[in-house]
């Protein structure tokens, strides 16, 4: 779960990492306000993507004439699929040096690295791809946690004279990563100011798998991703118009694969899950049909945990409402008793991932 | 004969009154498996499935003497399972459960790496030898015992494989799950070193997909190695920066895609299969049936 910039920086500020004053707001009144408040100030549109500086959703306002016109353009904008609802409102802080200050999980090496760079902010991709050497990596042993030594060996790297500050922030910044079960914690960039360092930006990704033992708010989006997140399914839409519904993720990626080998173009990723029963496969039947992009639909079942008859029950159960094609591979546990129910309802059945593959692209490009 | 298990290999279960548990541990006992015991804190004294439940793994540990363990309780609660069965002198610990989170797993990886404990997943299916024994979930009826080792980081794709496998009289010497976790306990190349030594092994097939450089890693190995090995990657048509249900099927920064992996295994002379059917052809143009 990505969090806002906001809430990034509201965690930041409980562990004293210091950030600039702000005010949260969603409308052109609130934004004038808190600049009335504020005196110059930064307008930034809080979405769940990057680049949104250079899509023009973070301005500077001098004035409340400046804010007003800015967050009249900002407010309603659309960065990358992401409608801007809210705006930080930020006093502004002149940035003498920009420094890049991350934690995140080494899955080689099966622990934390905390990675810094002199050379921080917007460009900072491009200083991971063409100057790697400037980034410094310390690996942290997750038992015995953050000593003293790397984060000197990082501060020191980022700026010998600015040393205490740093390796404060950069401890404060690993408990955060840990207490908070972080796949990211980002500083980008951390600045140095006339006033001392300072988080300008902050970004954290939590676990989703870890998101039991903490109270973080989900948007409230009826994405079809959220819709099946709250459902035990994993969705990702894409941007093609076959339809696809798998048990298992390998299985899932692989079921895509085939179709784009047969020429159609994947509407989404969907993973019901082990074990997935008659009402899941109902729901994601119903999750991935309501696209409209679909023009035909793919269900691959490989029964294990899964029962195939289980999965033909939910198949049936909506089918009279899917109008569109379907073809649906059912193999593994139960399989017989499976086939049998959709022949019986006259549902399209294929006896291979392949062959399914091959005839949803058929369905989906009648000629 | 086969990797890591053996017909005398005994296992307990952790979590075996549990639904998934209960009827997993049946699908084992009914493959040949010897279950000798079963864990559920508070129902310790009750015989389940013919065998005796207890309350600890540690009195499974005295009264059962058991090789293995396999875990089937649910994610909260599994990394202190896990931390359960090492700290009572289980040797190997096959974990099915999905969504342990991440954290959980860098603290128990870095914990068991200062044993000899062999942990199999998390979030895996686990390993089967055909007509021996099977610790995990894979669909009893897809195996058939003979001399292809199959490793992968997927479940039913795995069971896509097999059984395409020994439905074309292609038999497997050991089908091993290593799970979809971005940290987890055994990689490709653990399992590659044990089908290497493996008499019984004769080539091998690994499946891998996007996200991390695991795939990448073992090329080194697999140049090295006596015996062929096919390869598949799933996850060309995934879009970068989307996970596609694996925790571990993530593309960052570019890193991780499956055109990468396959252009490295490419590179280094090792054969990519498109498809599951076109690994059956790669086998048998081998000469391996």
């Amino acid at each position: 779960m990505k969090l806002y910039e906001y809430a990034a920086k509201e965690i930041f500020s409980k562990y004293d990492i210091p950030i600039p004053k702000s005010s949260l707001v969603s409308d052109v009144n609130g934004a004038v306000e808190a600049a009335k408040q504020l005196g110059d100030v930064v307008l930034k549109a809080q979405v769940l993507t990057g680049g949104r500086g250079k899509a023009g959703g973070i301005a500077r306002a001098k004035n409340t004439t400046e804010a007003k016109s800015n967050a009249q353009r900002i407010l309603g904008m659309e960065i990358k699929g992401f409608p801007v609802k809210k705006l930080l409102v930020e006093e502004y802080r002149q940035p003498l040096k920009e420094m890049y200050l991350g934690i995140t999980i080494d899955r080689q090496a099966k622990c934390p690295v905390i990675m810094a760079s002199p050379s921080g902010g917007i460009d900072i991709e491009e200083v991971a791809k063409n100057s790697p050497e400037k980034i410094i990596k310390m690996h942290v042993h997750p038992l015995t946690g953050l000593q003293d030594y790397p984060a000197r060996a990082l501060a020191n790297s980022l700026d010998r004279n600015k040393s205490p500050e740093i390796i404060d922030i950069i401890k404060k910044l690993y408990r955060v990563f840990i207490d908070n079960d972080c796949q990211l914690a980002e500083i980008n960039p951390l600045a140095e100011t006339e006033s001392g360092i300072i988080a300008l930006d902050g970004k954290m990704i939590i676990d989703d798998n870890a998101l039991f033992r903490h109270d973080f708010k989900e948007d409230d989006s009826n994405s079809l991703e959220e819709v099946a997140k709250k459902n035990g399914m994993s969705y990702v839409g894409l941007d093609g118009d076959i339809g696809c519904i798998v048990n298992g993720a390998g299985l899932a990626m692989a079921t895509l694969d085939m179709v784009t080998q047969y020429g159609g173009r994947p509407a989404n990723f969907m993973d019901v899950r082990a074990g997935a029963n008659a009402e899941q496969v109902k729901t994601a039947l119903g999750i991935v049909s309501s696209n409209r992009s679909v023009k035909a639909i793919i269900i691959n079942i490989f029964g294990g945990m899964t029962k195939c008859d289980e999965a033909a029950r939910g198949i049936i159960e909506i089918f009279p409402e899917i109008k569109k094609p379907l073809i649906v591979r059912l193999s593994g546990t139960n399989e017989k008793e499976g086939r049998a129910m959709l022949g019986k309802n006259g549902i399209h059945m294929a006896a291979s991932t392949e062959e399914a593959a091959k005839g949803v692209v058929e369905l989906g490009n009648p000629h | 004969m086969g990797i890591l298990i053996n017909e005398d290999t005994k296992v307990i279960v952790q979590g075996i009154t549990g639904k998934e548990g209960a009827l997993q541990a049946k699908g084992m006992i009914d493959f040949g498996t010897k279950i000798v015991g079963g864990v559920t804190p508070g129902k310790g004294g009750i015989e389940f499935l013919k065998v005796p439940v207890f309350d600890s793994v540690r009195e499974a540990v005295d009264m059962t003497k058991p090789d293995a363990s396999v875990i089937f309780v649910p994610p909260q609660f599994a990394a202190d399972a896990i931390f359960e069965a090492a700290d009572s002198g289980i040797a190997l610990i096959v974990c099915i459960t999905e969504g342990i989170p991440v954290h959980d797993m860098m603290r128990v990886c870095a914990y068991l790496k200062t044993t000899s404990i062999r942990l199999l997943g998390p979030n895996c299916p686990g390993i089967t030898v055909p007509g021996v024994s099977k610790i995990g979930i894979m669909p009893n009826p897809i195996h058939m015992a003979g001399n292809i080792g199959v490793v992968s980081r997927s479940g039913t794709l795995t069971y896509e494989i097999v059984d395409m496998l020994s439905r074309n009289g292609i038999g497997q010497s050991a089908s091993v799950g290593i799970g979809g976790d971005p940290v987890n306990g055994t990689s490709f190349v653990d399992v590659l070193k044990l089908f290497e030594k493996d008499p019984q092994t004769h080539a091998v097939v690994m499946v891998g997909e996007i996200g991390g450089t695991e795939e990448e890693e073992s090329i080194d190995f697999i140049k090295g190695m006596s015996k062929p090995v096919i390869t598949y990657i799933v996850g060309v048509s995934a879009p970068p920066g989307k996970t596609m249900g694996h925790a571990g099927a993530i593309i960052s920064m570019g890193v991780g895609t499956a055109a990468g992996k396959i252009q490295a295994f490419e590179k280094a002379g090792i054969i990519v299969a498109g498809s599951p059917s076109d690994i059956v052809q790669q086998i048998k143009k081998m000469g391996f049936s």
